[in-house]
């Protein structure tokens, strides 16, 4: 712990954690860099750079800003916000587990967006029904989990029930869906960044404009005190269940619009906060480096989807599922020798 | 361990602290009238888990600067009483007040600078260390722009000296003793630098000696800060020792209040506990010491 004090102001930071995020930023701008190059038309990563402050003929102009930048930039929007999501996921119900694709959240937003290809909607309307999914989801695992409050325990359990009903439903929407709308729907639900533009990045990058700082700055240091429980929380003067009820809802916002923009991408929000927690090897929920972390992840996973078989490209959730699950069971392999699981 | 030595840890009973409100006759039930309004009281409260009700028409004066010890039966209310006090539970009737205000219309973060609890059971999150727990008790106290001021960092200091775990700093708490680790909760709560200062059977888990030291702790807090003291025990000659004033619960009502040499009667831990007992003087101390009645005069041998 460091501290910055200027005058009556004062900040404090962690050394390891600032340099983690500034790592995982680090190692986010240069595979930015490498996809952005890579393609049909390739371009060296010097000239992308170039050509991304401005420079650059009108074609490189063209092709990395027009046709690469948003893929880009949707990727890591996508995985900062997921990430976010599944920190907060995460500390709240006390549980490496507790994660939206888990917990029913991206199984609501898979819903609302397959009822949307069922209807013949279009991909606009496909977004906001995936979005609608999500929320609606959130709004009824709480309500079905509140008993004078919200507990961890409860919460993962209605969640995960809520999760099999609608995988359940979801298999059944996908068999009243035309053949080729359901092709569609099943590329958007593996996760798949493939032509995504600016119309879907932009509706996250607003999201986590606002949600960020509220729930960084907003709600980090009432996080940190209600991880000591509900009540010594409520005796350092938060209010435990105003808070969950917040922070729940900015993480249920989060991986909906996620959803929304890329489809559900798997194992990502379970993933990052458990890498970053291991990387800063600091408590707490580690909000800031789990964004910065999951950043990273989702546009290195995107770029191995991309470039790691040839021509074939894979969809994104595959490429996370793969490495996600290897190391869901890592860590679940560990606990157990640890004794901890 | 870094016990103090044991001659200087029998604590006599502490001596009428001067700011305490004169001799309380042991009321009963009835709260004293005549006495200026505590900072701290219940009024008729009611108070209920889900719809299962815990205590009805309860009222409580905890006076100022006193250790005052709440004690009862198992399910009498007791940790109900301290979490409505500490605004933790929120009655179904009736109202805490703080300085003469419902506490349920007070800002938390004023609270909390008023008012600091130590709940039954607190997580320590995993690897947290003793020095970052502590200061987490400086949170009602911070803001955006001021996370750590120097003054944070010296009451931090403060309450870990006072607590005996300053030498334990960089240690994570979980591999603690558990007297240790009760010590850095109460350190947390003490960094919160409140005037008022609750405890919810801060002694429960501990051994015997464990549960004297930190028994000690509070008395020290108590007569040295002037802090007011409120805890749940559930050893009634621990109480007697060491609280300036006694409230006994039974069934969610108040039986007895006053100094424990008042209240802890032969008759009323019959009334309260439903134990025959005799009551006699604690050679240590002097207050009231109680001995169950024996339903068998030899020990057993075999």
């Amino acid at each position: 712990m460091r501290t910055l004090r200027v005058a009556r102001f004062s900040v404090r930071y962690r050394p390891r954690g600032l340099a983690v995020c500034a790592g995982a930023l680090l190692v986010a701008a240069v595979v930015a860099v490498f996809a952005l190059g890579r393609g049909d038309y390739p371009i060296a990563p010097g000239e992308v750079v170039r050509v991304l402050l401005g420079g650059g003929g009108p074609a490189e102009d063209f092709v990395v800003n027009q046709l690469r930048l948003p893929r880009v930039v949707t990727a890591l929007l996508v995985g900062a916000a997921l990430a976010l999501a599944g920190a907060l996921f995460q500390t709240l119900v006390r549980n490496p587990l507790g994660s939206p694709d888990i917990l029913g959240f991206t199984q609501g937003a898979a819903t609302g967006a397959l009822l949307v290809v069922v209807a013949g909607g279009s991909s606009a309307a496909l977004a906001g029904g995936a979005v609608a999914g999500g929320l609606a989801t959130g709004v009824l695992i709480y309500a079905l989990a509140w008993r004078g409050g919200v507990q961890g325990a409860r919460l993962v359990l209605v969640g995960i029930g809520t999760a099999a009903i609608l995988t359940g439903v979801n298999g059944y929407l996908l068999t009243r869906t035309q053949l080729m709308d359901a092709a569609r729907a099943v590329l958007w639900l593996t996760g798949s960044l493939d032509g995504r533009g600016w119309e879907q990045a932009r509706p996250l990058l607003v999201a986590l404009a606002v949600l960020v700082p509220l729930v960084l700055i907003g709600c980090g240091p009432a996080l940190r005190a209600l991880e000591l429980g509900d009540d010594a929380a409520s005796g350092l003067g938060v209010r435990p269940e105003r808070l969950r009820m917040v922070l729940l809802g900015a993480a249920v916002l989060l991986a909906s619009l996620a959803a929304a923009a890329a489809g559900p991408v798997n194992f990502l929000a379970l993933t990052a906060p458990q890498l970053a927690r291991r990387t800063t090897r600091s408590p707490g929920p580690n909000l800031a480096a789990s964004m910065c972390t999951g950043a990273a992840l989702l546009v290195t996973a995107d770029f191995a989807a991309q470039h790691l078989l040839g021509e074939r490209q894979l969809p994104v959730g595959v490429v996370t599922g793969v490495l996600g699950g290897g190391y869901l069971v890592w860590l679940l392999a560990t606990q157990r020798r640890a004794g901890r699981l | 361990m870094n016990g103090p030595d044991p001659a200087a840890s029998v604590e006599k009973q502490p001596p009428p602290v001067k700011n305490q409100p004169p001799s309380v006759p042991s009321s009963r039930t009835e709260p004293p009238m005549a006495q200026p309004e505590p900072r701290l009281a219940g009024r008729d409260l009611t108070l209920a888990y889900d719809k299962r009700t815990i205590a009805e028409g309860l009222t409580v004066d905890v006076p100022d600067h006193s250790f005052t010890v709440v004690v009862g039966p198992n399910a009498c209310g007791k940790s109900t009483l301290l979490r409505a006090l500490s605004r933790t539970l929120k009655p179904v009737a009736g109202q805490v007040l703080l300085d003469g205000r419902s506490i349920a219309t007070l800002p938390a973060k004023q609270v909390a600078r008023t008012l600091g609890l130590l709940p039954q059971s607190s997580i320590a999150p995993d690897g947290i260390t003793v020095a970052e727990l502590v200061s987490r008790g400086r949170y009602p106290h911070q803001g955006v722009l001021r996370q750590w001021s120097a003054e944070d960092e010296r009451v931090v200091a403060e309450a870990m000296a006072d607590t005996g775990v300053a030498e334990l700093a960089d240690r994570p708490v979980d591999e603690l003793s558990g007297g240790q680790r009760q010590r850095v909760w109460i350190a947390m709560a003490l960094a919160q630098q409140t005037p008022l200062l609750l405890l919810d059977e801060p002694t429960t888990y501990l051994d015997i000696a464990h549960q004297i030291e930190v028994l000690d702790l509070c008395a020290r807090l108590h007569q040295e800060q002037g802090r007011t003291l409120v805890a749940v025990l559930h050893d009634l000659n621990q109480a007697a020792r060491y609280a300036t004033h006694l409230v006994a619960l039974r069934d969610g009502k108040l039986v007895a209040a006053g100094p424990p040499g008042e209240v802890v009667t032969a008759e009323l831990v019959e009334e309260v506990f439903r134990l025959p007992c005799r009551v006699i003087p604690d050679p240590e101390t002097g207050t009231p010491l109680v001995v169950p009645a024996a339903n068998r005069r030899a020990p057993a041998t075999t």
